[in-house]
C-alpha cells in the first residue's frame, strides 16, 4: 500500500522476476550479452541513486526481492513472470524452484506464473498439465523470441501454440502474458509485430492477453490491435522508467493508452529486477501529463489507482480491501475512447 | 580522418536505420572508418547486442553497398561489432552471401516487405508531424483537403516530400497530405481516427529513436563515433 495526500493506492507489481545471470549459470556469450543488455536498460533509465552495481544485478535472491518489493517498494502483491532462456543459461534465467517456493511461502503476496514453449510438442503439453497442478497456475509468461535449437522464435498463431492455448483454457490458465523479442522465424518479417496477438485474442475471447512493455517498440501496432480486442491488456514493464528520463514521452505513452484502450486495461510493473518499484510508484503518483500536451486529458487519481494495482488485482482475483476498489469506467468495450478533438482533449 | 575516409563516412550518411528513420551516421552507429590505399574497413555498432538481426543485417548490407558504389573503393569490409549475430552477419557480408545466404533456414524470401513496412511508417509519422503543426497554428484547418502547397516551407515539409517520394506518392503542390500509403485520401468522418493513428506511429518512432541513442551512450560511454 502506498499513501499520499490522503489517498491510498493498492499496488500490484504485475511483472517481476527472480533471475540468476551469474557467470556460473551462463551457458555461452549470449547469456552475458542478455544480462548486459538488461543492465544497460537499468543504467540508462534509472535515477542515479537507484543504480545497482553489476554484481548486485546478476542475482538478487529471495530475501532481497521480498525487501525491495514489500518492505521498501509499497507492493501489496507481485506476479512472477519468468523467462526460461534455456539456450543462454544452464539453469534457465528465471529461477523456477526458488521463485515458486517463495510464492508458496507467501501466497498472499506472490503469484507464480510459469512458461511454456509450443516447440516442445506433445511432451510440453504434458509438462504444462503437470506445471499447472504443481504451481496452481493462473497465468503464463510467453517469450516469443526464445531460442530453441535451430529456431529463434515462434508466433502465437502457430498451430502448436493453439494446442497450448486450448490446454490453458481447459486448465483455467486465463492470463497470458506475452513478451515480444527481436528474433522470430522467418526473419523476413518484423519480429516485434503484434499481429499474432490479434489472431489469438479473437479466437480465445475467454483468455486475457497482457502484452508486456505495451508492445514497445511497436506501441502504435499494439494500440491499434488492443483497441479492437477487449481481452487485450497493456503491461507497463520497461515503459514505466521513462517517467524519470523522458517524462514527456512517458506522458505520450500513457495518453495514447488511455485513448486507445482506456483506464481499465493497463497494468503497472517495475519489471523487477530491471528496476525497483519504490521510485516508480512514488513517481507515478506524483506524475501529471505536461500542460502543453493539450491533446491528452490530465491523469486522474482514480486512473492512477487502477493502473498501479486495481486492474491487475481484478485479473488475478486478489483480495483488495473494499474501500480501495473502484468501478470500471463507463466506456466503450472496443474502439478509441475520449475526445476526438485533435489538439485539445 | 583523411579525405577518402571522409568520403566514405559521408556516403554512409545515405544508410538509414529503417526502424528509426534516421541516418546511421547521425545515430552514432558508425564506430570507425579506415582507408588503406583503396581498401575501406568500416565497423558498425548498435545500442544492444539484441537489436533485431534483420534490421542489423539491412544496415550493414546497405553500408557495404554505398561504399562499393564509390568509384575509388576496391576492397570493402563492413563489420558489425558486439551483436549476438555478429559472426553470422559478418561472414555473410564478407562472402556477399545476401540475406538468404546469410540467414539460411531463418530466411524465407527477402527483406523488401520489411523495408517497405517501415518506409510507410516513416511517411505516416512525417505526415502527422506536418498536420499537427498546422493544427496548432490553425485549429480549424480542413485536414482532409490540406495540400502540400498549404504547408509551410520548412524542414518538416521537406522531410514529408522525401518520404512520399520514397513510397511513390506524388510530391506536386496540389497533392493531398492526409493519405494512406497508397495515396488514398480519407473521408471527413475518418479524419480524426486517421490522424490519431498516425500520431501513435510518430510517437513510437520518436520514442524508440531517443531510447536507442541513450542506450548507445550507456553501452559505449567512453567511445566517440567515427
Amino acid at each position: 500500500m502506498y499513501s499520499k495526500d490522503g489517498e491510498n493506492y493498492y499496488i500490484v507489481d504485475a511483472h517481476v522476476a527472480l533471475w540468476d545471470a551469474r557467470p556460473e549459470n551462463q551457458r555461452n556469450i549470449h547469456g552475458k550479452q542478455f544480462i548486459d543488455c538488461f543492465y544497460d536498460y537499468h543504467r540508462n533509465l534509472s535515477p542515479e541513486q537507484e543504480v545497482w552495481s553489476y554484481d548486485d544485478y546478476l542475482y538478487q535472491g529471495g530475501e532481497r526481492l521480498l525487501r525491495d518489493l514489500f518492505e521498501l517498494g509499497y507492493v501489496d502483491h507481485a506476479v512472477f513472470q519468468p523467462a526460461y532462456l534455456g539456450e543462454f543459461y544452464g539453469n534457465g534465467f528465471g529461477q523456477t524452484e526458488e521463485a515458486s517456493k517463495l510464492a508458496a511461502e507467501h501466497p498472499g503476496k506472490l503469484t507464480y506464473n510459469h512458461n511454456f514453449d509450443p516447440r516442445n510438442g506433445e511432451a510440453g503439453l504434458d509438462q504444462l498439465r503437470a506445471d499447472a497442478e504443481r504451481f496452481g497456475l493462473k497465468g503464463v509468461k510467453l517469450y516469443t523470441a526464445e531460442w530453441h535449437g535451430e529456431s529463434r522464435g515462434w508466433r502465437l498463431d502457430d498451430p502448436w501454440s493453439y494446442r497450448y492455448l486450448e490446454l490453458c483454457r481447459e486448465l483455467g490458465i486465463t492470463n497470458i502474458h506475452v513478451h515480444k523479442g527481436p528474433t522470430i522465424r522467418p526473419l523476413d518479417r518484423d519480429a516485434f509485430d503484434v499481429a499474432d496477438i490479434d489472431h489469438v485474442a479473437t479466437d480465445f475471447t475467454d483468455l486475457n492477453f497482457v502484452v508486456e512493455h505495451v508492445g514497445l517498440p511497436r506501441l502504435e501496432d499494439f494500440c491499434w490491435i488492443a483497441t479492437q480486442e477487449p481481452n487485450v491488456h497493456g503491461g507497463l514493464a520497461v515503459a514505466m522508467p521513462f517517467i524519470h528520463t523522458r517524462p514527456r514521452y512517458f506522458a505520450q505513452i500513457i495518453g495514447e493508452l488511455l485513448y486507445w484502450i482506456g483506464e481499465d486495461r493497463i497494468q503497472f510493473s517495475s519489471d523487477y529486477a530491471l528496476w525497483t518499484p519504490k521510485w516508480l510508484v512514488e513517481s507515478f503518483v506524483d506524475f501529471q501529463i505536461p500542460a502543453d500536451l493539450t491533446e491528452y486529458a490530465p491523469l486522474t487519481t482514480a486512473q492512477k489507482k487502477k493502473i498501479l494495482g486495481l486492474n491487475a488485482a481484478k485479473m488475478y482475483d486478489l483480495d483488495v480491501p473494499a474501500e480501495l476498489r473502484l468501478p470500471d469506467a463507463d466506456e466503450t468495450a472496443t474502439g478509441p475512447r475520449g475526445a476526438d478533438d485533435l489538439v485539445d482533449a | 580522418m583523411n579525405v577518402q575516409e571522409k568520403q566514405a563516412y559521408d556516403a554512409l550518411g545515405a544508410v538509414v536505420d529503417p526502424e528509426l528513420d534516421e541516418p546511421i551516421t547521425d545515430l552514432g552507429f558508425v564506430r570507425s572508418v579506415t582507408v588503406t590505399d583503396s581498401a575501406v574497413e568500416v565497423h558498425l555498432r548498435l545500442p544492444t547486442a539484441f537489436c533485431a538481426p534483420n534490421f542489423a543485417y539491412l544496415m550493414a548490407a546497405d553500408a557495404k553497398d554505398v561504399l562499393t558504389a564509390l568509384d575509388w573503393t576496391h576492397l570493402v569490409t563492413v563489420q558489425l561489432d558486439d551483436h549476438h549475430d555478429s559472426e553470422l552477419i559478418n561472414r555473410g557480408l564478407a562472402a556477399d552471401a545476401g540475406y538468404r545466404g546469410t540467414f539460411k533456414h531463418e530466411a524465407e524470401q527477402d527483406l523488401d516487405e520489411l523495408r517497405l513496412t517501415f518506409q510507410r511508417k516513416a511517411h505516416t509519422a512525417a505526415m502527422e508531424r506536418c498536420l499537427t503543426y498546422l493544427l496548432r497554428e490553425r485549429r480549424d484547418a480542413p485536414l482532409a483537403s490540406v495540400t502540400l502547397a498549404d504547408l509551410p516551407d520548412d524542414q518538416h515539409t521537406d522531410a514529408l516530400r522525401r518520404r512520399r517520394a520514397t513510397i511513390g506518392l506524388p510530391t506536386t503542390p496540389d497533392a493531398l497530405v492526409l493519405v494512406d500509403h497508397t495515396g488514398t485520401p480519407y473521408a471527413e468522418a475518418a479524419v480524426p481516427l486517421a490522424l490519431r493513428r498516425a500520431r501513435s506511429t510518430r510517437i513510437s518512432i520518436e520514442g524508440n529513436a531517443h531510447f536507442c541513442r541513450g542506450l548507445l551512450r550507456t553501452r559505449y560511454p567512453d567511445e566517440e563515433t567515427a
